[in-house]
């Protein structure tokens, strides 16, 4: 495919990130390209990089050196806001805000780029079948009233609520009991492909990560040690995909 | 006169004076959201700020308020009045709040206010729509805490002119009246009861779906720390009023003599008090006499000890034991004030009166030194046609004691500007020099008097009552200790007026110790 026609969502180039007063940058020298549509999942083990990685596309952090570019553009150039509202974001517990009600939760973005009232009804109505939430049931109820997971379901609604074409998920379903982890991964697998956005994927876990990505950057110390396609990750002689592998198998 | 009875016919002022007193803490814990409020969100987005900052209102909170009310009164936004005691409330204020406004904020759950950046939301939107809800609670609850400490501190308000329920026991204390001091407390404590109780509802209702969990463990805790603080109020509140109500039980019980315990000197807390009390502990010492000082004793407190066998002796004005302690209406006949004086103490608290010191602290109507020179003014009477456009500061003493201001008004038919300013003694000296106020009662004898360059005016209708320097004494104590006797005659005599002015002034004025100036005093005297 040639890069003019169908240029990367994202592109990382030569990306070092170090927190203030920090002598060892957190990652180092990174390049990586998302394309359109594509699911790319981060893996790896905490304090690995990952989730600085994902900070960087939406800005909620800004490299130290090197250039993090969204659509062509670098995000230091990005008006902040702008590319916020047109990213989803994804967190481990949601992160719901607690004195606003589910519907409130949800319509949140599209409040706040000014849609009519009605408007952002509709879509958090949407929003919250596409979930598998009743509207009727749960837009009134606040976000303690709620399971985890289904919390979790509100989190996704949420980020999927101006249909941003960028999708960012933050070990999402971490914090989740197994049965429900697996039900709302199969359901965001679907969903997914439905909706085709591009997503960001941050994860720990080795089963979610090749069932749901198009490709996994695996990563060890701020570097990419390993980019593969989920079938070339399970045969990679790469000694840290290797040992991932293997707890599959213990299990 | 019992609580209720005084209530019952002084329920008009009583309210009055709340009213004053709300109104105060009020107005006072506005401004201080206003102020504290937007300053504490500012030490949320510029942390370095914080330290500072939030010590700068720890410092304010520890300044004794009267020392505020001081400072505050020459400066042009504050004088005397409502306005340097709000001031002074708003800077008690300032600490809880914004405490409170920075805990509130950063308190916020950080996945939370993560994904509302994540979200797109701007500073402002993060601010009003999520960090301010989420904090209301505890914001709340410094705005509660204080409110109950600006309730308690607005008694103070009294001693600067701005009423409130103070007055009531300021009053009391200086009149040795119980009922008068719980006049003021009760209502007092009630209303701190009642805002900490309203506040905290408020802080329930706003705290409800904010919770960061689950609101259900929310509000117990928060309920459970604001029903904490409540209770220690009213138990400060209870445990004072009993601790007080005791001390006044012991003094039923006098103590029994004990030959070669120390002679306790007492006075009151005012200089002049002091000194004298200084002057008879040393020349006790210098005959051998073992002597423990019992000093500044605020209000009545001296004649209270003196009963109760606390102190054994202390110095006392015959006009006062007279009026204050003995509630006679005021005469101008010195011998008369004295033999009265000296036969009802020994009849009634078996307390003996040494001869007089040789001086008088009357009740002196000052005026600036510069305005008594430009209109030539000598006499009270003299200064009675010019007093139509002046403004009087007054003592809540002066006000409110039988030989002061009602009596005063009537003799010299006194017509002023406005209504007296009822303030602390001690400050009215320094707002009539800041030209605050145009003539106030001071003290005849008072160092300030010639350091301000102010002008005593003639009693020349002679109002005023004699206020003799005279040491009060347990018969008790002159049975077990008969060198104290025989000083107290040494010092009959001993000191005029000029004297004890030019004593005063060394340690008002020059800030000298007492020790140091009685015991020079007693070297040039040969004593």
């Amino acid at each position: 495919m040639p890069a003019m026609n169908n240029p990367p969502v994202v592109q990382f180039r030569n990306v070092s990130y170090a927190p203030p007063g920090a002598r060892a940058p957190i990652i180092a020298d990174l390049n990586l390209e998302i394309q359109r549509g594509e699911t790319l999942v981060l893996l790896g083990e905490s304090g690995c990089g990952k989730t600085t990685s994902l900070r960087l596309i939406n800005r909620l952090l800004v490299p130290t050196a090197g250039e993090v570019l969204v659509e062509g553009k670098a995000t230091s150039v990005w008006d902040e806001i702008e590319l916020r509202r047109r990213t989803g974001y994804v967190i481990q517990e949601a992160g719901l805000f607690p004195h606003f009600t589910v519907a409130r939760n949800v319509g949140l973005v599209p409040t706040l780029a000014s849609w009519a009232e009605v408007r952002v009804r509709a879509r958090v109505d949407e929003l919250l079948k596409l979930v598998g939430l009743e509207p009727a049931q749960f837009a009134a109820r606040y976000p303690r009233e709620l399971s985890g997971g289904q919390r979790q379901r509100v989190g996704v609604a949420r980020a999927l609520a101006a249909d941003p074409p960028l999708l960012l998920l933050d070990e999402p379903f971490g914090a989740l009991d197994p049965l429900t982890r697996a039900a709302l991964q199969k359901e965001f697998a679907a969903l997914r492909t439905r909706l085709g956005k591009t997503c960001v994927f941050v994860t720990h876990d080795v089963r979610e990560a090749l069932l749901l990505a198009s490709r996994i950057a695996l990563m060890q110390a701020g570097h990419i040690v390993l980019l593969a396609t989920p079938a070339e990750f399970a045969r990679s002689a790469e000694p840290l995909a290797r040992a991932y592998m293997a707890t599959l198998q213990m299990g | 006169m019992n609580l209720f009875e005084f209530t019952a016919h002084n329920w008009r002022e009583l309210l009055t004076l709340a009213g004053e007193h709300l109104r105060l803490v009020a107005e006072a814990m506005l401004l201080a959201v206003v102020i504290a409020l937007p300053l504490g969100v500012l030490l949320t987005r510029r942390k370095f700020l914080q330290r500072p900052v939030l010590g700068l209102a720890s410092i304010l909170q520890t300044v004794p308020s009267l020392a505020l009310f001081g400072f505050l009164i020459p400066l042009p936004f504050g004088g005397i009045g409502a306005r340097s005691a709000v001031i002074a409330l708003v800077l008690y204020a300032l600490l809880p709040v914004l405490r409170n406004t920075v805990t509130g904020i950063e308190g916020v759950d950080r996945n939370v206010r993560e994904a509302a950046v994540a979200m797109g939301m701007t500073g402002r939107q993060i601010l009003w729509q999520v960090e301010l809800p989420l904090a209301a609670s505890v914001i709340l609850a410094g705005v509660r805490v204080a409110t109950v400490i600006s309730v308690g501190v607005a008694t103070i308000a009294a001693a600067i002119g701005a009423g409130g329920l103070g007055t009531y026991i300021f009053r009391g204390l200086r009149q040795n009246d119980d009922t008068l001091i719980l006049a003021g407390a009760v209502p007092a404590a009630l209303m701190a009861l009642a805002a900490d109780w309203l506040i905290g509802r408020l802080e329930t209702t706003v705290g409800a779906n904010t919770g960061p969990r689950t609101a259900h463990t929310q509000d117990t805790r928060a309920q459970l720390r604001r029903r904490i603080v409540g209770a220690t109020l009213a138990l400060v509140v209870i445990g004072g009023l009993v601790a007080f109500a005791a001390w006044r039980g012991t003094r039923q019980r006098a103590t029994g003599a004990q030959t070669n315990a120390p002679v306790v000197v007492g006075s009151k807390d005012f200089t002049e008090s002091v000194i004298l009390a200084e002057l008879l502990a040393q020349t006790l010492e210098a005959q051998g006499v073992a002597v423990a000082r019992q000093f500044e004793l605020g209000g009545n407190l001296c004649h209270d000890a003196l009963v109760a066998g606390r102190i054994d002796v202390y110095p006392e004005y015959t006009g006062t034991a007279f009026t204050a302690i003995l509630k006679h209406q005021p005469v101008t006949d010195p011998r008369a004030v004295y033999d009265q004086v000296s036969r009802e103490y020994g009849e009634g608290f078996a307390v003996a009166l040494s001869p007089p010191l040789g001086f008088r602290n009357d009740f002196a109507i000052l005026v600036r030194g510069t305005e008594a020179r430009r209109l030539q003014l000598h006499t009270i009477s003299e200064a009675v046609p010019h007093a139509r456009s002046w403004r009087a500061g007054f003592g809540q003493d002066f006000m409110s004691r039988a030989d002061g201001y009602p009596g005063f008004a009537r003799a010299y038919d006194l017509k002023l500007a406005a209504a007296p300013r009822e303030m602390d003694l001690s400050l009215t000296y320094r707002a009539l020099a800041a030209g605050e106020v145009d003539i106030i009662a001071g003290n005849s004898t008072d160092g300030l008097i010639a350091a301000l360059d102010l002008t005593q005016l003639a009693d020349d209708r002679q109002y005023f009552p004699p206020y003799e320097a005279v040491y009060l004494v347990r018969r008790a104590t002159r049975a077990r200790a008969p060198a104290v006797q025989s000083v107290l005659q040494r010092l009959a005599d001993a000191i005029s007026t000029d004297e004890m002015r030019r004593l005063n002034y060394e340690v008002d004025g020059r800030h000298r110790t007492v020790a140091d100036v009685v015991r020079a005093w007693r070297q040039s005297k040969g004593l």
